[in-house]
């Protein structure tokens, strides 16, 4: 009996060096952690509890059949996040370069099948070199049986990609196809086709880092939703976001306890819009100080930043904020932050996190590069997510909502709960100047006139009774009692039921 | 006494008199630019009068609109602070001409005195110790070389009109003397519509030792002490204290009957300063005379116990001063902070933008100390480049020395400024830096204790395992709070440990947290044991810890995965970590910040006055290379070592951002 119980342990124990002390040696060196040490970084100490650890390849081809090391280049299992469980499978770099076999894949898409069945989120962590080669066809079955359980847990689990080392060709479209992509800086990158093939193609000489760097996708394709420094920080912050985000599809947004007064005032808030209309102010200064201790988890933070989207708290609940960010194009709607925001809309709305609106924009962003990129649909895409979303929806309207800009920013006609606005705002269909040009086109010539004209629609327009009179704004309320009044509105939306018809799907314009 | 007066000038001083007017029963008078509209002086006034835009030389002090804000306001006296018209002879005219009470000494006193020729001269005449220079007027930058070297290197170059450190270079070779007779000559036309400059020896070794007068139109002069202000940079002062730990009672009575012969000399009534320079053989010299109330003021009031504004008023009113020279006494110790919006990082270039955040701390007046902060902005308001960086004085009071700098260091820490760059953590520096604490300092103090600039301070061990034992227990409340989030597993939940490895300015300390009700005993690996205390929680952006029974002051804000830290000038990152996370960690790669030493940064936002050189020419180490304007100063950008320069990205005229590149070198 002594015996089976030591032959246990020592088959553990040689599972875990994975491809051996040598090979760890050199991930350490290259600054990334192992397979295993990333998991123990992730999880809550000791709450892992492994699947498959012995399961090793079945290839026999190019002498394969000679190294079947245990667990096949991927750890997999479930542990828990702040006692929350979540499934977790983690790519071992130091087993063949992490590549995806035929068996690798099925560790994956057993513990993705148990996620959606038993309501967790799933984490993947990423450091492959991509298909086993040797493993030829098998290996891109694989992928898609990945691939196609992404598919089935998208909006039912939340799902988590860290790109934490290579990541290239079919590998990516597993992470594509989640919700949150995350990468370190310097140590990971991810690409269609590699430096080698794009040189042969298109005759452009790019660097991995260039072509598919942390840098590159945060800034430049927005693929990923964020870049840290280092593997330590990176799961650390995995960690914090895995915090604001339900298990699953069935339940509501999480709570915790807080330490914030929800009636706290910020009298500051009452200066924040400048006295000229257009000069730009930080949008996420409102952000922090309506926030449960000025806690803020943004996403893309880098990408369209004339959008501002992310997770806050209040009253303790996780709330998802999209925000017009006036310091960027005069927070103005174009392609990417239409993009961004609507991406962002569907994925609270999908896991009943409410949604808290702050509006400051002037409207679309004209120009040929728009309208040739296809802004049309682009921005439909978040009036669209705004409109079908049945989630409690506040919004607060502390500047500019011009235009369709203000229909599509969570206004009140498509379904918002609460729509506020602050003394400062200025609701109409566009800024006093140009509406006066194209209303009072006779007295073009007449500058007195036209300046006359100005004066009296902003008198009339720019603010927000207009709007008020009409019942689009339900109230107009002090800047610095922004925080009390949007946590009151949540905390009355706490029971809100609101379904949508039946439909196979809907036909966002993609 | 007057039922209202006007105060004609905005931010601190303008509060500052609002509250003794206030405390007397006067009504008061605010003027505010644009620029002030939402300013604090304008909502503590009992009523507000818009004279302009903001630039001062359009509102401020333009003399008919300030005559017209009180025509329509019927103040009967006013009060012109310090700077602005404070000691303008033409602005007292037009108020006798009007029959308004000016809060200041008489005409005559200010034109004497305001000139720094003939206020010398007058000096000299009242038996009153000068330095050597240069009385005449200079034409041009070639006359100023040569009379430079006439008086000597290093010289001064002053502009005639000046004050507060503007319009004043130091020279101490020819090139030197050309360009700081041309700056100074800019400055002090821009700045106070006089650019006659002058020039005198430059004293080595020098304090700053200033000696306040108080004077009525009845004859009397009495002297309040001095103020020692040798913690100046670029002849701004930064840190103020009375009295001083230098003078001894024979050289303080000399100064201080010196100075009062100076007054009774010009016929002076009110409050005014006379400035000396003090070699370290107590020599004295005359320097000048300020007609004014001096930015410094509270701590002569912290240790006298008179409110010279109220004297100033009363002095006004043609009162006979209450007090003689017997009644006043030197009462423990006080200290003054200048709190600017410079960022000593930088260079200490100012720094204007939005006060997200302003919290100073509690003021407060007991028999053991007293915090005193005298400001003029508030949490969202607005810091703009048209007027003076400094956005508040921190004074604080002891029984001795020793302890108000103690009172400072904590009120220091307790200060919550966000939004700008702002010179806390360098006053920090200097409360700790033991030349100060002995007072052993000359006006030389920051230039030679910190060439380089200010780079931060670098804790001891002792300041750190204070540091990292508070921090260690206030990561467990937030490991805790981590844990109790919703939907958790039942009896799987996750169970805070209570050992730790905390990171701090490059150093980890093991440590076990034990905590009970009251508050931690952190533990050292070594075993050394601190008791940590504190009712801090996650978000408080301000942590009043006790360490052993010895408060400990931190502004605390995020960092990935662990806490910014800010206490005693550092500002630290600190990560608390298990032990198998720190072991992890250390795997870590040390990544290097992008190296930006082959560029020209941009270091505050401003406009680019003046390019200096073309592509493809070669600089030389300290060679101008562009000139920036921020806040109505002009800043020469240099090169710190020979180079070529390989492109230019801004253009006079373009305003550019912090950390905009100019310059790009090969």
């Amino acid at each position: 009996m002594k015996d089976i119980l030591q032959e246990l342990e020592e088959r553990r124990a040689n599972a875990r060096l994975g491809g051996g002390q040598k090979r760890i040696d050199a991930q350490h060196s290259k600054g990334k952690l192992t397979a295993r040490e990333r998991i123990e970084l992730l999880l809550d100490e000791d709450s892992f509890e492994e699947f498959d650890m012995f399961v090793v390849h079945r290839c026999t081809d190019f002498g394969m059949e000679n190294q079947r090391p245990a667990g096949d280049g991927v750890v997999t299992g479930w542990g828990t996040i702040n006692g929350r469980m979540v499934y977790v499978f983690s790519q071992d770099f130091t087993v063949f370069g992490g590549s995806l076999s035929e068996t690798h894949a099925q560790k994956i898409c057993k513990i993705m099948d148990m996620a959606i069945q038993n309501g967790a989120p799933v984490i993947g962590i990423n450091d492959s070199g991509g298909a086993r080669i040797q493993e030829g066809v098998a290996s891109l079955a694989g992928y898609a049986e990945v691939f196609q359980r992404n598919i089935m847990a998208s909006g039912v689990v939340p799902q988590i990609s860290v790109i934490m080392g290579p990541c290239a060709g079919g590998a990516v479209y597993s992470p594509a196809i989640t919700d949150f992509i995350f990468m370190v800086k310097d140590s990971s990158y991810m690409f269609v086709t590699g430096p080698d093939v794009v040189k042969t193609v298109t005759n452009e000489v790019v660097t991995a880092e260039e072509l598919g760097g942390a840098s590159t996708h945060t800034k430049k394709s927005s693929v990923a939703d964020g870049a840290f420094e280092n593997d330590v920080e990176a799961l650390a912050e995995v960690r914090r976001l895995v915090d604001f985000l339900p298990l699953n599809n069935r339940e509501k947004a999480p709570v915790r306890p807080f330490f914030d007064e929800p009636g706290r005032i910020e009298q500051s808030l009452d200066t924040l819009i400048p006295d000229n209309a257009n000069t730009p102010y930080d949008m996420k200064e409102l952000i922090h100080k309506v926030a449960d201790e000025g806690d803020f988890y943004e996403i893309q933070e880098d990408f369209a930043k004339n959008i501002i989207t992310g997770f806050i708290r209040l009253e303790g609940q996780t709330v998802g904020v999209v925000a017009n960010q006036p310091m960027v194009l005069a927070g103005c709607l174009d392609i990417d932050s239409s993009r961004k925001a609507a991406r962002f809309v569907r994925f609270c709305d999908a896991f009943e996190i409410p949604i808290l609106t702050l509006v400051d924009v002037p409207g679309f962003l004209p120009g040929t590069s728009q309208e040739y990129g296809g802004v049309i649909k682009h921005g439909a895409k978040l009036l669209f997510a705004y409109g079908e979303a049945t989630v409690p929806k506040v919004t607060v309207i502390t500047r500019k909502a011009y235009g369709g800009a203000y229909d599509v920013m969570s206004s009140k006609h498509l379904r918002g709960d609460f729509n506020y606005a602050w003394p400062t705002a200025e609701i109409a269909v566009m800024g006093a100047k140009g509406a006066t040009e194209i209303i009072h086109r006779a007295d073009l010539g007449d500058a007195e006139k036209i300046a006359q004209h100005t004066q009296d629609y902003e008198d009339r327009f720019a603010n927000p009774f207009v709007a008020a009179e009409k019942g689009f704004i339900d109230e107009v309320i002090q800047p610095r009692s922004t925080r009390r009044r949007v946590s009151r509105a949540f905390a009355s939306l706490r029971n809100k039921k609101q379904e949508n018809p039946w439909k196979k799907h809907d036909n966002i314009p993609l | 006494m007057f039922d209202k007066i006007l105060i004609a000038n905005r931010g601190e001083i303008a509060c500052r008199v609002i509250k003794t007017a206030r405390k007397m029963g006067i009504k008061t008078v605010a003027i505010y630019s644009d620029a002030d509209k939402n300013a604090l002086h304008v909502s503590m006034a009992d009523e507000a009068v818009h004279i302009g835009p903001p630039p001062a030389n359009q509102s401020y002090i333009v003399i008919d609109k300030v005559m017209d804000a009180i025509r329509q306001s019927g103040a009967q006296a006013v009060h012109p602070g310090y700077g602005f018209l404070s000691e303008n002879p033409k602005f007292a005219e037009a108020l006798a001409a009007e029959g308004v009470a000016f809060v200041g000494p008489p005409v005559g006193a200010i034109e004497k005195m305001g000139d720094k020729i003939t206020s010398k001269k007058i000096a000299q005449e009242a038996g009153v110790n000068t330095v050597p220079g240069y009385m005449g007027l200079i034409e041009d930058a070639e006359d100023a070389v040569k009379i430079s070297n006439q008086v000597g290197y290093p010289v001064m170059i002053k502009a005639s009109a000046g004050g507060g450190g503007k319009g004043m270079r130091i020279a101490w070779n020819d090139d030197e003397a050309r360009e700081g007779f041309q700056s100074s000559k800019n400055e002090a036309a821009n700045s106070f519509g006089d650019d006659r400059i002058f020039i005198e020896k430059f004293v080595t070794q020098p304090r700053h030792i200033e000696i306040q007068v108080l004077a009525d139109a009845h004859g009397n002069c009495i002297y309040l002490n001095e103020r020692e202000c040798s913690i100046q940079r670029r002849n701004q002062k930064v840190v103020e204290e009375a009295p001083s730990p230098f003078l001894d009672e024979a050289t303080r009575k000399a100064m201080g009957e010196q100075s009062c012969a100076l007054a009774k000399a010009v016929g002076y009534a009110s409050a005014g300063t006379v400035e000396f320079i003090v070699d370290g053989d107590r020599n004295f010299y005359f320097l000048e005379m300020n007609t004014r109330l001096q930015v410094e003021h509270p701590v002569t009031e912290l240790i006298t116990g008179i409110d010279l504004v109220e004297q100033m008023i009363r002095v006004a009113n043609g009162e006979p001063l209450s007090i003689t020279q017997d009644d006043v006494k030197i009462n423990g110790w006080a200290i003054e902070n200048r709190l600017y919006a410079e960022d000593p990082y930088r260079g200490f270039l100012p720094s204007i933008g939005r006060l997200t955040r302003y919290r100073p701390p509690a003021e407060v007046a007991l028999d053991s100390h007293v915090v005193r902060n005298d400001t003029g902005v508030f949490e969202g308001g607005e810091i703009s480049m048209y007027y003076d960086p400094m956005i508040a004085k921190l004074c604080t009071w002891a029984p001795t020395r020793l302890q108000a700098i103690e009172e400072m260091r904590i009120a220091l820490d307790s200060f919550e400024v966000e939004g700008i760059g702002h010179n806390l953590p360098f006053l920090s520096a200097v409360m700790d830096h033991p030349k100060f604490v002995s007072g052993d300092m000359t006006t030389a103090f920051i230039a030679e204790e910190y060439p380089e600039g200010f780079e931060g301070v670098t804790l001891a061990d002792a300041d750190l395992r204070r540091i990292a034992a508070s921090c260690a227990a206030m990561n467990r409340v937030a490991e805790i709070r981590r844990t109790q989030v919703s939907g958790r597993m039942d009896n799987h939940e996750r169970r805070v440990g209570d050992d730790w490895v905390v990171t701090l300015q490059g150093m980890s300390f093991a440590v076990k947290v034990a905590a009970d009700t009251t508050g931690s005993t952190v533990t050292f690996d070594d075993g050394q044991a601190l008791r940590v205390a504190g009712n801090w929680t996650p978000g408080d952006m301000l942590a009043n810890m006790s360490v052993d029974s010895a408060p400990l002051v931190m502004k605390v804000g995020k960092v990935s995965g662990g806490f910014r830290i800010r206490s005693r000038g550092a500002d630290l990152k600190v990560h608390v970590r298990t032990p198998r996370q720190a072991e992890l960690a250390q795997l870590m790669p040390e990544k290097m910040p992008p190296d930006t030493s082959k560029m020209l940064l941009c270091p505050m936002p401003g406009l680019i006055v003046k390019i200096d050189v073309e592509v493809g020419q070669e600089v030389q180490d300290g060679q101008a290379l562009c000139t920036v304007e921020a806040m109505k100063m002009e800043n020469i950008l240099r090169a710190e070592r020979k180079g070529v320069v390989a492109k230019i990205n801004a253009a006079p005229g373009d305003s550019l951002a912090v950390d905009e590149v100019i310059l790009e070198f090969e």
